[in-house]
């Protein structure tokens, strides 16, 4: 076992990404998008989700590990390729690249993310009124539009690579079925998340 | 471009393991049908460079001149490929030569792949046969897959595959793409799959096929046609079953 210990963990690095941190984020998106259907919507389920049972130790063990463990091998992922894409122009080598731009944009994104809404905030959880409060400055807007579009990207696009590197598709033409999965993936995502957006910095 | 008379390269040379690169330019007489190696040929006949200085004649590997050997890879401009399947009339002046940056430069525009080998090595990508009695005929193959094997059995080694590939470099220890295919293709085989699970093993050593981030460049450049990304994902489901195998497994039999 030991002597295969980069292989182990570089396909825990792959497993983690969608679970538990893609299921997460996928329910993340959908709870917020109750902030379209009204404040009261949007702070009950919040709440609800604040008030979780052994909310910390789901915390931990659902998000903060399994996150940091893919952020930080992510990035020494990153440092390891040589981006090519000048001499080899091809589609996948550029979702090769974008992987890991979208990989270092969201680990920015995100540490700013959980400090503002999660860890600043204490003990009470978040609400309407401080997402309200964040978004409406157009800044923070267009630093979570980017940040969300990244993440979800990243994961959409991890999705496929998922596929392969556990081996479910290996043909080139379900390769390429996927690929257009996951391009729906990352479009219906996109819309979940801008829409909740668009409502906490505008009221709309 | 100047005229159809001259044709002219920008080399990157390098005079030996350890000095520092340079580059020189040459123009030599245009001929009908060239490639790129007759091309090396006539500036090995007159090494002169454009400055008309006389200079040592430039090094590169070579062997079949039919694109089957692999020798002969080198970059051209900017992309890695064999140079003796490279015609001039199809490349655009001046051409820029270099050596495949993922390898050990021997001697201006040869390089060492033994990296390759070791590769090989690390999969075990032969068939063991050695007995100390006749062993007697193997067993038959079927047609259908015998024509399916000898596609991936078209691999010469060349190094296009780890040049074009984003994790073979100096940073990282990823064996490249060419060795997991020839795992595949030996596990494929009727005798050689007797030994599979210690190619599936070797190709989760370190440097092994984890290595891989899908940028899929080695299928699009592979002169061959190899279909290297299929074999990496079919490396990866066996590589993920054989893991759980060694951890679960009953017996390390298998
Ligand atoms: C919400 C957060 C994230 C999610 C949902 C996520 C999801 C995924 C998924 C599903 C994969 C595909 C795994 C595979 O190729 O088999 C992946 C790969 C990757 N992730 Fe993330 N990830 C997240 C955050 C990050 C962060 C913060 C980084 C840091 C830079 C990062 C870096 C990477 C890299 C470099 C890969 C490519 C791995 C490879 O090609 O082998 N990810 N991610
Ligand atoms: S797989 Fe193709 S590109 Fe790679 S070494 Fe073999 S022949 Fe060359
Ligand atoms: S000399 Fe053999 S491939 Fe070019």
């Amino acid at each position: 076992m030991a002597e295969h210990r980069e292989f182990l963990t570089r396909r825990l690095h792959s497993f983690l990404g969608v679970v538990p941190i893609g299921i997460f984020l996928i329910q993340h998106l959908v709870v917020n998008h109750f902030a379209v259907y009204g404040e009261e919507n949007f702070n009950q389920a919040a709440d609800f989700m604040h008030n979780l049972p052994f909310r910390l130790l789901l915390e931990f063990v659902v998000i903060y590990l399994p996150i940091l463990f893919h952020a930080i091998l992510g990035v020494y992922i990153v440092f390891v390729a040589r981006n090519n894409t000048k001499n080899y122009g091809f589609f996948r080598n550029w979702m090769f690249v974008l992987q890991r731009v979208t990989g270092v944009i969201t680990f920015v994104y995100l540490i700013w993310h959980v400090w503002e809404t999660r860890i600043a905030i204490g003990s009470h959880g978040a609400d309407y009124s401080l997402m309200e409060g964040i978004l409406s400055n157009p800044i923070m807007f267009w630093f979570y539009i980017i940040g969300l579009v990244s993440t979800v990207f990243h994961f959409a696009n991890g999705l496929w690579s998922f596929c392969v590197t556990w081996g479910i598709t290996q043909s080139p033409k379900s390769q390429k079925i996927v690929t257009y999965a996951t391009v729906i993936v990352f479009l219906a995502l996109s819309y979940v998340g801008i829409r909740t957006l668009i409502t906490f910095a505008y009221g709309v | 471009m100047a005229d159809k008379q001259t044709v002219t390269f920008i080399i990157t040379r390098q005079d030996g393991p350890d000095s520092a690169p340079y580059k020189e330019t040459f123009n030599i007489p245009y001929k009908k049908n060239m490639n790129v190696i007759s091309g090396l040929m006539e500036i090995r006949q007159n090494p002169v460079n454009a400055n008309g200085e006389k200079t040592t004649p430039v090094q590169w590997d070579m062997n079949c001149l039919e694109e089957v050997c692999g020798a002969c890879s080198m970059v051209i401009n900017g992309t890695a490929r064999q140079s003796c399947a490279a015609l001039i009339d199809q490349l655009e002046q001046p051409i820029r030569l270099e050596p495949m940056s993922t390898f050990p430069v021997v001697r201006d525009l040869i390089v060492d792949r033994d990296r390759m080998f070791d590769a090989l090595k690390q999969v075990k990508a032969w068939i063991p046969l050695d007995g100390t009695h006749d062993l007697g005929p193997g067993p038959r193959m079927p047609e259908k897959k015998r024509q399916w094997a000898y596609e991936l059995s078209k691999c010469m080694t060349c190094g296009v595959c780890l040049e074009a590939c984003p994790n073979v470099n100096d940073k990282s220890n990823f064996i490249g793409p060419a060795a997991l295919s020839q795992a595949r293709l030996f596990n494929a085989h009727p005798t050689g799959e007797l030994n599979a699970s210690e190619r599936l093993n070797g190709l989760m050593e370190d440097g092994g096929i984890d290595g891989c981030g899908n940028a899929q460049n080695c299928v699009e450049v592979c002169p061959k046609g190899i279909p290297l990304t299929t074999s990496i994902a079919a490396m990866n489901r066996a590589t993920n079953i054989q893991a759980f195998k060694n951890f679960f497994g009953s017996d390390h039999a298998h």
